[in-house]
């Protein structure tokens, strides 16, 4: 890939968190840096242990590998390889390629004097997997607690864990979740549909009156106020996206954390405390 | 004006307390059964805490004494004892000891016995403690698919209350069918029975007395026409598992793959015991419990005038295996452990204050070999 003209401007030394100028280059396209080095490490290991649990066991059906953490009974110690051994490996590995990648982010916003709100939000996800994987079975008692790496087995593994609790419906950390994951759909389809109704004009200028011309955000703040009578603004609309987005993420994780460690019934029987208000019991 | 931020922060902060205080949370430590391999999810996990007050309150009682077998048969002694009259005399009063212990230990004997006249049958409760018992036998000789060789007691339900805790009986819910207003066809309102879920709420009527079909799942991935089952329906046997899993203190996945709920092969085999659990369950409503409704007064009846029911949270209670396992009719295996008698009297015929013996028109052959000679056994076997 050539290196735009313009590229190379942005292009400076220095804004490292480690290493200094010793990794501080680009190989084409991308900036490579300590954690550059550190990420592929990580995910070249957990990508051969993954299919070396593949090779062990009994499928090469792409949806039906699943590297399985260890029973139970190991709480929260060491487990042979083949034994569950593996997840916990790939987990640190995992990690160890998720946290390396935040943290490269964090160099190049560095470098470009920006903040750090992509490795932040990057941040977020970080922290539900690690929930999923560490903080609850920790607090469980045992790895057995964390969720198998298979595309197929995950998702039974969703399953199970959800009915354990009988409803996950009534979950109201999920019900939170599940209204963010909602709301940054619609409020990422309201805002490109705007964007492309007022920057992407028709080819000859006739469609809709339209005289071949990019609008102003005027014409956007304008259309939200004639349809709900306010507009969040250009700069708005993404602070909206990013909070609606990491809630998401973030209540993804609360109501999984919850679930054990602070709640082993039903979730329908949580709302008692609503059924039980002194207003009208 | 910006009156509603005081008014949101006084509602957040209402609704903060109610659930941080309202609600029963959970804390750490957890105790966790791998049911399943490890990786899927098949885990039932219970707080420790929790746990260790629910056993508390499910120590069983001792017998009050150890009882004599041998001497004079209680049958022979007493007047009117129609099941229990194969005990030795002894054996008979200390049961009678257990079972007002277990039933009514406030009350004492009068809660059953005319106590000028202890033969009497006059008092409705005797009729039904008749009954009971023998509904008891029937469960540990005919249901060991369900209660093994623990079997139960009269304890197991009634906990020390005339009335056990967790029975049930017929809720149509609010409303009247084909008024448009406050009809919610049985569904849509907090049903205590279904784990206090929204689900259909007279569920356990139609599974636990009626024999309506839980096989609800379809067997292809995509429809095919040939599941006519609806949402309703559906939603019905949820309703019953929600019970279960209340009833016994777990998680679906204590009987369940959630992956294929329909596949016994993927199902824990605790799923076997449950699925004879309801049969037995719908067995003693339909044998025992409702023939019994012309006996029951009105106040011990639900609010359709039907007779109180039996449900897996009567013995359960909370506890997957009632009194965590632990056989209490080992210490009553002769007053307990087998059917003494058939036959059902006609419970019509019963005049509360007024009838003295009621007795099945056939009178019992099934007399255990321990109160017969040998002549009444060659007649029993005869039958």
């Amino acid at each position: 890939m050539a290196l735009l003209s313009f590229e190379r401007k942005y292009r400076v030394r220095g804004g490292t968190l480690i290493g200094g100028d010793l990794f501080d280059f680009w190989v084409g396209p991308f900036y490579v840096g300590f954690f550059g080095l550190t990420t592929a490490f990580f995910a070249g290991l957990g990508t051969a242990l993954m299919a070396y649990g593949a090779a062990l066991g009994p499928t090469w059906n792409i949806w039906r590998i699943s590297i399985a953490p260890p029973d139970l009974s190991y709480g929260l110690g060491l487990a042979p390889l083949a034994e569950g051994g593996l997840w916990q490996v790939i987990t640190i590995c995992a990690i160890g390629a998720f946290v390396s990648w935040a943290l490269r982010e964090v160099e190049i916003c560095r470098k470009l004097g920006i903040g750090y709100h992509v490795p932040f939000a990057f941040g977020v996800a970080i922290f539900a997997y690690v929930t999923l994987v560490v903080f609850r079975p920790m607090l469980l008692g045992a790895w057995g607690h964390g969720f198998p790496y298979g595309i197929f087995s995950h998702l039974d593994w969703v399953s199970n864990v959800g009915y354990q609790y009988l409803h996950f419906h009534y979950n109201p950390a999920h019900m939170l979740a599940v209204s963010l994951f909602f709301t940054t759909t619609l409020a990422l389809s309201l805002h490109g549909g705007l964007i492309l109704s007022a920057a992407n004009p028709g080819r000859d200028g006739t469609l809709y009156n339209n005289p071949n011309e990019v609008k102003t955000p005027e014409y956007e703040d304008t259309f939200f106020r004639d349809i709900i009578g306010y507009s969040v603004g250009t700069l708005g609309i993404h602070r909206l996206g990013l909070v609606l987005a990491l809630n998401a993420g973030f209540w993804s994780a609360v109501c999984i954390i919850i679930s054990g460690p602070l709640w082993n019934k039903g979730w329908p029987e949580w709302w008692n405390w609503w059924l039980d208000l002194p207003i009208w019991s | 004006m910006k009156l509603w931020i005081p008014f949101a922060a006084a509602g957040a902060v209402f609704v903060g307390a109610a659930v941080l205080f309202g609600a029963d949370w959970d804390f750490p430590p957890i105790d966790s059964t791998q049911v399943g391999f490890r990786g899927t999810g098949m885990v039932v996990t219970q707080d420790r805490g929790e746990q260790a007050a629910l056993r508390l309150a499910n120590v069983p009682p001792p017998p009050p004494y150890e009882a004599d077998p041998e001497g004079d048969r209680a049958g022979d002694i007493y007047e009117n004892v129609q099941i229990l009259g194969h005990l030795s005399d002894d054996q008979f009063n200390q049961f009678m000891a257990s079972i007002t212990e277990w039933v009514a230990p406030e009350q004492g004997c009068a809660y059953c016995h005319n106590e000028e006249n202890m033969a009497s049958d006059e008092v409705y409760t005797k009729v039904v403690s008749r009954r009971m018992i023998e509904m008891t036998q029937h469960v540990n000789e005919d249901w060991q698919a369900h209660v093994a060789q623990t079997g139960v007691t009269c304890y197991t339900c009634h906990r020390g209350e005339p009335v056990p805790a967790n029975v049930w009986s017929r809720n149509l819910g609010p409303g009247q069918k084909g008024r448009a207003v406050g009809w919610r066809n049985g569904q849509n309102i907090v049903s205590k029975e279904a784990g206090n879920t929204s689900l259909p709420s007279n569920a356990l009527e139609s599974y636990l007395l009626e024999d309506k079909a839980i096989r609800v799942h379809s067997l292809t991935a995509l429809p095919n026409g040939t599941n006519q089952t609806t949402t309703k329906e559906t939603e019905e046997t949820w309703a019953l598992m929600m019970h279960m899993s209340e009833g016994l203190g777990v998680g679906c996945v204590a009987c369940h793959n959630s992956r294929a709920f329909n596949d016994w092969d993927q199902s824990p085999p605790q799923r076997v015991t449950a699925w004879h659990g309801i049969r037995m369950a719908r067995e003693l409503n339909q044998t025992y419990m409702t023939p019994l409704e012309p006996v029951f007064p009105a106040n011990r009846k639900g609010p359709e005038g039907d007779v109180l029911k039996v449900s897996c949270a009567t013995c359960h209670n909370g506890v997957q295996k009632p009194l965590y396992g632990v056989s209490m009719l080992q210490d009553y295996v002769d007053s307990l452990g087998t059917k003494t008698s058939t036959g059902v009297p006609d419970y019509n015929t019963y005049v509360p204050g007024e009838t003295q013996v009621l007795k099945p028109a056939q009178t019992s052959s099934l007399e255990p070999v321990s109160g017969m000679g040998d002549a009444e056994k060659a007649l029993a076997s005869a039958d």
